[in-house]
């Protein structure tokens, strides 16, 4: 294993990056701007490979561990780690950076070092996410990235950015707010200590468990978002730029997610077990009802930003359903759809910045004029269906599978919901691609060029790997899920 | 005749005894020098406080002296809050000096000497050990501060101001007076250590007692800005002039902090039950009014006033949490926590306030919150500071507005008291509205006039040092957490 300290680099390298590009100063310089944020967003990609690749994967335990001392007087650590469940995160969220700042070469031309510097900055913050081992390093992560996402929809969004802006930065500070009084509960419990580690470990009351899984649930409920506290997120997707869109829904709504598996389920596994018809409910709630939901929207923005939070039903349906299919599945839905939805919301911002619209009723027979952006779109419609062969498959088969094991009915309301996201992702795939030309302004529309290209088709890559081969991908988490659900399944109340 | 007079140890008012002498020789210097050469009193003035901290560093021994019979002491509290006191009053001079030498009325030398004086009182409050010391510090502080709110004599807002000013301080004065007396009729005594062993002992009367704290607790929210005795607060901030303002939002908050742990925690411990009931209701209803009527604020500076207020309620929270049920196990962490919090509030206040008098030019006051329309454009380096210190003020890490949230939350939770986190935390959130919404008019409206910024090179290098200091210490806070830590053990 290498010495290098190999996850600060991941943190670390876009951030700084991020202040070099913001360093390049006003729009005169915008296309050095622009190289220089892809220099490093690449550069991050490539101190965080080795994460991968270095990964020693029968082990379950932290692995690439750093830790410094850093506020003493409270016992609070620069103590960084990554396992299966939080490794491949890291290194989706580096990939995804270049995506993003490929995404907006051409169409941000206003404040252009700015706009880079934040994505890039926001990718660090987000890496600090994934792999803090300590309470309030993870806190300060956590809160500090809501930053540079408030300015990234509030400057470079639509019309409504503003509403969309503070809805996003209030909803979520609401609910780390509570978190932080978690945290705080658990520091003086714990005899103070801020490790998450040692809090794994600390004995707690069925009662605490309860509050301390609530407060968690409120915090990471609104990240991920589910029902009914994801009233924010089509709001912010709607009116945040492309790059915005696709972080969101790669990234950030894996935050949430990933929060219940670092803290709710260890920490308070009893309370998990007692309170798991609650979030199960939810979760069929966000897979059943927000798909009905997404089946009657007129923006596709808005339609992907409901089937995200329809997809991210099934995740937190399948980490309560207890076991190893579940949690995995979950995890592997986490990552298809970082692809898928990060795509998705590309691929309306291609036809965004060609039309300016995100209207279904403004499009249709875009096939006629974009053959190649039809096909890889269609893909990446199936693959957010949840087509076998494509990675949206496997994550929701998996979950399914795991919850036929858990309850018969569970399974079957989430699989009926495949159905309906079938059905709203295809028929919004017909009335937008096939039929006649519907205007002059479908008429004019040129097809991908090779920057939409790439992205596109390194996506549509993905995709299809995580489809085919999820070997890879899957073999890193075993041994950390297992070693997530044997202590999940020990009581902590003594 | 002089036979049993004993020359007290001056050492430990040596910062205060030069800082009284130069400020007579700075007034007479001032009155041979011409108003264009201005800047003779300013350097002299800068240089006085320079030498007051570093008489203040040399002369600190780290222990409790006592001197002038027991009516003034220096311990490493006050010396800690001293040096951060120059430290503030340094730098509000130097964002001041722009301001007042585009106001022809404002740019004289009794700004100085007005503004030495108020840190002498400060100084003098901040080590009293007496409740005649007390006065006298506070007293020669809010009547430096009342001349100096009504120096821009044209302006009938400023005016205005400085009467509201006068007159609710004075009833302020007579409140904290009438407490004292009270005590005194109860103990027998104004020394603040010889009431903390007389209560110690027993046997004072009880009822008296109350009676002097509630009126003393009154007297201190006022000088504090605590609601319900904040009135003057969003008035005075409002209509003095911004580096008066200034002066008055950062400095004394220090000032103000001591005089509580004088007299409440040192003084009267063994009645912490009772202040501390007191100061819950009064930091709750402060975080309340304070957060809640700031959203209603379109200037910026009454914004920044109601944020005051509420920023107070918080701080009250880390004293308020000190003693459970007459365990005084958890003192420490959370006074040094409140301490912690005044001090980054002060040097965030400092740097938003700094802003607001960057932007300002002749004629022109920049203190409406949409003066700030479009920052970004015209200057991103210092849109960028005000993000930074508004963030901060909100509680958003990586800045130093987090950690003094956090250490008092945590002092709060230690003690037992989550429903008083909860409400904190709630209150936080309201908070982070408005100031959401100054990066939002920075970030997110156009400007209205295009033109960039025109800032002299010391303003420049002084307001970006500040605003990375909010920064820089939100990330490495353990240095001025643990100082505080430490000055507070080896002072209580």
């Amino acid at each position: 294993m290498s010495t290098y300290p190999l996850i600060s680099l991941a943190i670390w390298t876009p951030i700084i990056a991020g202040f070099v590009v913001l360093a390049t100063g006003s729009d005169r310089n915008a296309p050095l701007a622009r190289m220089l944020a892809l220099a490093g967003a690449i550069a991050g990609l490539i101190v965080a490979i080795p994460l991968w690749t270095g990964f020693d994967v029968a082990q379950g335990t932290m692995q690439f561990v750093e830790l410094k001392t850093w506020i003493p007087r409270f016992n609070i650590n620069y103590h960084l780690g990554v396992d299966g469940i939080s490794m491949l995160f890291v290194v989706l969220n580096s990939f995804i950076t270049i995506i993003v700042v490929l995404a907006g070469w051409e169409v941000i031309q206003q404040k252009v070092a700015q706009y880079n510097a934040a994505f890039l900055i926001m990718s660090g913050l987000m890496n600090g996410i994934f792999t803090s081992l300590d309470g309030i390093l993870f806190y300060v992560f956590f809160e500090a990235s809501l930053i540079p996402m408030y300015l990234i929809i509030g400057v470079w969004g639509g019309p409504n950015r503003v509403y969309a802006a503070f809805k996003f930065f209030l909803y979520t500070l609401f609910g780390s707010l509570l978190f932080l009084l978690a945290l705080m509960y658990l520091f003086i419990q714990s005899g103070g200590s801020f490790s998450i580690l040692e809090w794994h470990k600390l004995p707690i009351g069925l009662g605490p468990q309860i509050w301390l899984f609530l407060a968690f649930l409120v915090a990471f409920a609104v990240k991920v978002p589910m029902w009914p506290v994801h009233t924010w997120l089509p709001d912010a997707h709607v009116e945040a730029p492309t790059g915005g869109s696709i972080v969101l829904a790669a990234i950030a709504l894996k935050l949430g997610a990933y929060g219940f598996l670092r803290f709710s389920l260890p920490i308070a596994p009893d309370a998990s077990h007692e309170l798991s018809s609650l979030v199960v409910g939810l979760s069929l709630i966000a897979v059943v009802y927000i798909g009905f939901v997404a089946l009657v929207q007129a923006d596709m923005k808005k339609l992907v930003a409901y089937s995200s939070i329809a997809h991210m039903g099934f995740v937190t349906l399948g980490f309560f359903m207890f076991s190893a299919m579940g949690i995995e599945g979950a995890l592997v839905q986490m990552l298809s759809h970082g692809f898928v939805s990060g795509a998705m919301f590309f691929c309306i911002g291609v036809m965004y910045d060609r039309v300016h619209s995100r209207q279904i009723a403004d499009y249709g027979g875009v096939v006629n004029t974009m053959p190649k952006f039809a096909a890889l779109f269609m893909l990446f419609s199936m693959a957010n269906a949840g087509l076998p062969a494509t990675s949206g498959f496997v994550g929701e088969f998996m979950v399914i599978l795991g919850a036929v094991k858990f309850n018969f009915w569970v399974a079957f309301a989430a699989a009926s919901s495949m159905v309906v996201g079938a059905a709203y992702t295809l028929w919004m795939y017909k009335r937008v691609i096939f039929g006649d030309v519907a205007n002059h302004h479908v008429a004019e529309l040129t097809d991908i060029n090779n920057r939409e290209f790439l992205i596109l088709g390194v996506l549509a890559i993905c995709t299809l790997w995580m489809g085919l081969y999820p070997q890879p991908f899957t073999e890193v988490m075993h041994a950390s899920v297992n070693d997530l659900l044997r202590h999940v399944a020990i009581s902590k109340i003594q | 005749m002089f036979d049993n007079f004993v020359v007290p140890n001056l050492l430990p008012a040596a910062p205060e005894m030069f800082l009284a002498a130069m400020a007579l020789v700075i007034l007479l210097v001032d009155l041979t020098v011409k108003d264009s050469r201005r800047t003779v009193t300013f350097v002299l003035t800068q240089l006085t406080l320079v030498g007051c901290a570093l008489i203040q560093f040399y002369t600190s021994t780290g222990e409790i002296v006592y001197t002038f019979s027991n009516m003034f002491v220096d311990d490493l509290m006050s010396d800690l809050l001293k040096l951060f006191l120059y430290m503030t009053v340094v730098v509000v001079l130097f964002y001041s000096r722009g301001y007042i030498l585009d106001r022809e009325v404002m740019n004289k030398g009794e700004y100085y000497v007005l503004a030495l004086f108020a840190t002498l009182g400060m100084m003098v409050m901040i080590s009293a050990n007496h409740f005649v010391t007390i006065y006298l510090g506070l007293e020669l502080l809010s009547l430096s501060l009342y001349a100096m709110v009504a120096m821009n004599r044209d302006s009938a807002v400023s005016t205005e101001a400085a009467m509201k000013y006068f007159v609710l301080g004075a009833l302020a004065s007579g409140l904290l007076l009438y407490g004292m007396s009270m005590i005194y009729g109860a103990t027998g005594t104004l020394e603040i250590t010889g009431v903390a062993e007389k209560l110690y002992g027993g046997g004072a009367n009880k009822t008296l007692l109350v009676f002097g704290l509630v009126f003393l607790v009154s007297g201190l929210a006022f000088k504090l800005g605590v609601v319900p005795f904040h009135m003057w607060i969003p008035d005075v901030y409002h209509g003095a002039p911004t580096s008066v303002t200034l002066l008055i939002g950062s400095a004394p908050k220090l000032a103000a902090f001591a005089i509580v742990m004088r007299l409440l925690v040192n003084g009267m411990i063994t009645m912490a039950q009772d202040w501390q009931s007191m100061l819950i209701i009064l930091s709750v209803l402060s975080m309340a009014i304070g957060n809640l009527a700031a959203i209603a604020q379109t200037n910026l500076k009454r914004m920044l006033a109601y944020s005051a207020i509420s920023h107070m309620g918080f701080m009250l929270l880390g004293i308020t949490t000190g003693v459970v049920s007459g365990d005084a196990r958890y003192a420490l962490n959370a006074y040094s926590s409140a301490m912690f919090y005044v001090i980054a509030y002060v040097l965030m206040t400092t740097a938003a306030f700094g802003m607001i008098l960057m932007m300002s030019r002749a004629g022109f006051e920049a203190d409406k919150i949409e003066d700030f329309k479009g920052l970004n454009k015209r200057s991103p380096w210092f849109a960028g500071i005000m993000l930074m210190v508004m963030f901060s003020m909100a509680g958003v890490p990586f800045f130093i507005g987090f950690f003094a949230k956090f250490s008092v939350l945590q002092a709060v939770v230690a003690a037992g008291y989550m429903w008083l986190a909860i409400v904190a935390v709630l209150f936080s959130l309201i908070g982070a509205f408005y100031y959401l919404r100054v990066v939002k008019v920075m970030y997110f409206d156009t400007p209205d006039d295009d033109t960039p910024l025109n800032v002299g090179t010391d303003m420049r290098i002084l307001i970006s040092a500040n605003g990375l200091a909010v920064a820089f210490l939100g990330m490495f806070p353990q240095v001025i957490m643990s100082l505080c830590a430490y000055a507070l053990l080896r002072s209580l």
